[in-house]
């Protein structure tokens, strides 16, 4: 019995004992409980919400980009495309193997599909193959079953018309690099496209719209148990630019496989009508994948098909520039009988300056100077007025400034001082770069856009109208757009500016004009212009002594820049034109042709309306054309 | 107590009615309540298809557990060797014979009904340590040649659970075992050798587990480790535990268990379903009634004259308890996930009859608390 007791006892003892040791893990189990529930509750409430909770977009249809009249240019086609979900597929590997068994899928792309499903978040999906033919979207419909994780889709892509005239002007869409991921929730979604270049990007918060967003509950595998709340989107805004999109066609035809750049703009309301660059490039390889190859290929052409020579091509203005020259000459006292005597050559000290023309024009007044591109005339003058007075007119005619157009990485030129030079080259101004700079060479540079802009201001009686591509959503008459109509004036003698366009009238049409070739023989559609040929290379004295080479002798990129500004028609300014044509020879020979072809092609289009117009005005009420 | 006095103390079934500990039963019938409204819950508020025959396997058992309250604890005692045996060789049978179910062959597939041994041993194991130790003396135990045979009652079925394998059964059979040998009054060095043995030998086990064992304890020391994989289930229940905070999401409104973000909501996670839309309040509340049941089998135990009801109230609770516990713990990422249901409340016929058969034999115990058991020879058959 004592034994007995003395094992009761144990075993009492240790019946305690493991009690108090299930009741000490239950309590642990309960201090657990109040971390999770208590403590942590809050953290694990939003991972639960995040569980249940998904956000279901509905993409708005990007909005379309029309030109003048209403012409479709960006609009958007059915696309059809195959989405993987990679979290739906046991092996994204595996699967893509599949698919490359149904569709050509190249090895560059599988990378690229692989590297995207690492980036992204599982259920997220990517887009694998796009613009596929109906074909071969229907053999990956019907091998949908052995392909896990893919889902054939209908989507939207950018679709352009007369894209390669256009193509610098719309610029691009891509898939959202990281820089554009704002939070937009919509950028996340595969295929979505944005504007990454030109009116595209620029205009991209009216294209874009704004997604349907509907907060769905959902289940561990992703089906949608109910909706809980919606936030109607509305798709992209239109937007109507300025540009003549027929027009355009024709002056990048006209261009042909020349480098170079033609720009209209209306002289009243400043509404470029044309603005061209070529060579130029598909813009819809942006959006379906460039590869590196073609990339490569673009950077490195000398012609640089990428760059919008419009508003990013600099260049000499060469003889175009007398035209602001001269002004400046006016404007500061000089008079359009102010005579020169031409011997072919300008002696400033030591150094001489020549004339295009070897053996001289002679004596001359200011108006046959302008008509036959006299440059000792403009050396003289440059050297009487002064460095100072050029700039001055250069900025008021809108050179060396920015123009504000609306595109991405507008240049802005060059238009020398005394303190720019000391700044930019930290040297002292020569007087005999005040000489060059009278001919529109040396450190002078322009953009096209920036010349048809100062024609613009020419033409229309001096007044500082500046370059309008995206055509106001409001109506004309509110009254900013009164105050736009009325740019201010520059305050320039109304008598001073006659001169110049009546220099301009005779270089086109008299018959010892630089322009006459090219001059348009109907009166009322006559053409008023001024040549440039703008030196890219230093002719060396020995050259100059024995025989200046052609410019068919040189090789591509030692030749001169032609250029050819003008304004039309003349009785009644309405148009005005910069062409410039890289390393196309002689303005006359060259550039001033191409202007008259695209106005007159203007003309011929404006004629052709306005008869649609009058056939049309009975049925709908007609529609207005733009312009003055 | 009228009915002591009877004739070789044995009672008419009249008495043995009387005595049964109806609070008890009472208990295990709210706790079972309280998994009917879990899974009538989890089913989306429909009695199908879990509630349903939940209950009835709950009617099934517990009508088993007052057959085994009735009989007698002697008879208990004579049929405990046998029982045991007869686990051990199906335990055997299903390592040969078995179907293979959820990567293990843990059934035994009788036609009617798949017969789970390793939950047959559970209780075999429990009454033939009581059997043994009923007949040692306390200097008995203090010896090292009166141990090796209960070690060994208790490594053979745990060997054959192992390799079928079923890593957490064999742990919990094991466990239950010391159990036992500690409240018998082994010596605390001997728990020592083994515990040390154990550490040494975890490397060497470590290299013998089935990859996804190895993946469960990776993912219980760090959770984070992989979310969307094995991890994933246990940051779900932590998620749905987290979420319910203090008073709960509401009967019904379990999102993390309706939604399915909760794997094996109706089975192993109930109470993650339960205490995210109960709370804390709820999960504490059904520990509460928990503890309850455990203190009824110790007072059971305590009170039982013969060393074998001792023993057997004793292991049925520390069997109870480890479920408990080890389920409840897993849940909430406390230890590493192994498949042991939520006694009572997880969907399961299996595991409801054991434990109900369990508790008919605790309550065979305090019936027959009074009754003396003559010493009988351990190695005596019957």
């Amino acid at each position: 019995m004592k034994r007995d007791a003395s094992s009761q006892r144990t075993f009492t003892r240790r019946a305690i004992f493991l009690g108090g040791g299930k009741l000490l893990l239950l309590s642990a189990l309960v201090g657990r409980m109040y971390q999770l529930q208590i403590l942590e509750s809050e953290q694990y409430t939003v991972l639960a919400e995040d569980n249940r909770i998904s956000l279901r977009l509905l993409p708005p249809p990007r909005g379309r980009i029309l030109d003048r009249y209403g012409a479709e240019i960006a609009a958007n086609q059915q696309n059809y495309r195959v989405v993987m979900i990679a979290e739906q597929t046991p092996s994204v590997e595996r699967t893509l193997d599949a698919l490359a068994k149904v569709v050509p899928l190249a090895d560059h792309e599988r990378n690229k599909i692989l590297r995207e499903t690492l980036r992204r978040r599982s259920f997220i999906p990517v887009t694998v193959l796009e613009n596929l033919s109906w074909d071969q979207f229907a053999a990956v419909n019907v091998n949908s079953p052995h392909l896990p994780g893919l889902h054939p889709e209908i989507g939207e892509s950018r679709s352009y018309a007369r894209s390669r005239s256009l193509a610098h002007v719309i610029g691009y869409v891509a898939a959202p690099s990281e820089d554009d991921l704002n939070g937009d929730p919509v950028l996340q979604l595969p295929g979505f496209r944005v504007g990454k270049s030109g009116i595209e990007r620029m205009q991209e918060n009216v294209l874009r719209g704004r997604a349907r967003v509907s907060r769905v509950e959902v289940n561990a595998v992703g089906r949608v148990i109910r909706e809980l709340s919606r936030r109607e989107g509305q798709p992209g805004g239109d937007v109507s630019l300025t540009i003549d999109a027929e027009l355009q066609e024709f002056a990048a035809n006209r261009l042909g496989e020349e480098a170079g750049s033609v720009v209209v703009v209306d002289v009243t309301s400043g509404d470029v009508l044309v603005m061209t660059s070529t060579p130029s490039f598909d813009p819809l390889v942006f959006s379906v994948g460039l590869t590196q190859r073609t990339w490569q290929e673009w950077q490195s052409d000398p012609r640089a098909p990428l760059v919008n020579k419009a508003i990013a091509g600099q260049y000499p203005p060469g003889s175009t520039y007398k035209l602001v020259v001269a002004l400046a000459a006016l404007e500061s006292g000089l008079t359009k009988d102010h005579i020169a005597y031409c011997p072919g050559h300008f002696d400033l000290g030591s150094a001489r300056f020549h004339c295009w023309k070897k053996h001289g024009h002679g004596g001359l007044n200011m108006l046959q100077a302008l008509e036959q591109s006299c440059d000792v005339y403009f050396y003289d003058l440059a050297r009487r007025i002064g460095l100072e007075r050029i700039a001055e007119m250069s900025f008021k005619l809108g050179l060396g400034r920015q123009t504000g157009i609306d595109l991405p990485s507008e240049r802005k030129g060059l238009i020398p001082t005394r303190e720019w030079k000391r700044a930019a080259l930290n040297d002292v101004w020569h007087p005999g770069e005040t000489v060059i700079t009278g001919i529109g060479q040396g450190y002078v540079l322009t953009t096209p856009l920036q010349l048809a802009i100062m024609t613009a201001r020419l033409a229309n009686g001096g007044f500082a109208v500046t370059p309008r591509l995206v055509a106001p959503q409001r109506s004309p008459s509110s009254e900013a757009e009164l105050a736009r109509e009325h740019a201010p004036s520059l305050g320039l003698s109304r008598s001073n500016l006659a001169i110049v366009l009546e220099g301009m009238n005779r270089v086109s049409n008299s018959p010892s004009g630089t322009a006459f070739r090219s001059r348009i023989p109907d009166k009322s559609y006559q053409i008023a212009g001024k040549t440039g040929t703008s030196q890219v290379r230093r002719i060396t004295r020995q050259e100059r002594e024995t025989r200046i080479l052609k410019n068919e002798e040189l090789p591509w990129e030692d030749r001169d820049h032609a250029l050819f500004v003008a304004y039309a028609p003349v009785h009644e300014p309405r148009y005005a034109i910069a062409v410039v044509i890289e390393h196309g020879g002689s303005g006359s020979a060259a550039a001033s042709p191409v202007a008259r072809d695209v106005i007159r092609e203007a003309q011929r289009l404006d004629k052709k309306r306005a008869e649609q117009t009058i056939r049309s005005v009975d049925l709908s009420g007609g529609r207005t054309q733009g312009g003055g | 107590m009228a009915f002591i006095g009877t004739r070789n103390g044995e009672l008419t079934f009249l008495q043995k009615v009387r005595n049964i500990n109806w609070l008890l039963v009472l208990l295990l019938g709210l706790v079972a309540t309280t998994g009917f409204f879990a899974l009538y819950s989890v089913a989306g508020g429909k009695i199908d298809p879990w509630a349903s025959r939940q209950m009835m396997r709950f009617a099934l058992g517990a009508t088993l557990m007052m057959a085994v309250a009735m009989v007698d604890i002697r008879a208990l005692m004579r049929i405990a060797y046998p029982f045991y045996f007869v686990s051990l060789v199906l335990l055997a049978i299903v390592e040969f014979f078995g179907s293979i179910g959820m990567g293990a062959q843990r059934w035994l597939d009788l036609g009617i009904i798949n017969l789970q041994p390793s939950e047959l041993m559970r209780l075999a194991l429990v009454l033939a340590l009581a059997r043994y130790f009923h007949s040692l003396s306390y200097e008995d135990i203090g010896r090292v040649r009166w141990i090796v045979i209960p070690v060994l009652m208790i490594v053979l079925p745990a060997g054959l659970v192992i390799i079928q394998p079923d890593l957490g059964t064999a742990l919990l059979t094991m466990m239950t075992g010391a159990g036992i040998l500690f409240l018998v009054g082994v010596r605390w060095w001997k728990f020592a050798v083994v515990a040390v043995v154990a550490l040494a030998a975890m490397p060497l086990a470590w290299q013998r587990l089935h990859g996804y064992q190895k993946d469960r304890i990776l993912t219980f020391l760090n959770p984070e480790r992989d979310p969307l994989g094995a991890g994933y289930h246990i940051l779900q229940s932590k998620i749905a535990l987290g979420s319910g905070g203090l008073w709960g999401k509401g009967f019904l409104q379990g999102t993390q268990s309706h939604l399915n973000f909760l794997p094996e909501k109706q089975t192993d996670f109930v109470f993650t379903t339960l205490a995210e839309e109960f709370g804390m309040i709820g999960g504490v509340a059904l520990l509460a009634v928990y503890i309850m049941i455990l203190a009824y089998g110790f007072a059971i135990g305590v009170r039982s004259r013969s060393q074998f009801g001792r023993l057997v109230a004793f292991g049925v609770t520390i069997t109870f308890f480890i479920y408990i516990f080890v389920n409840v713990a897993m849940v909430m990422g406390l230890v590493p996930i192994v498949g042991i249901p939520l006694p009572l409340v997880s969907y399961g016929g299996t595991a409801m009859v054991t434990i109900l058969v369990g508790f008919g034999l605790v309550l065979s115990v305090s019936i027959h608390r009074d009754v003396p058991i003559p010493r009988r020879g351990p190695f005596d058959l019957f």
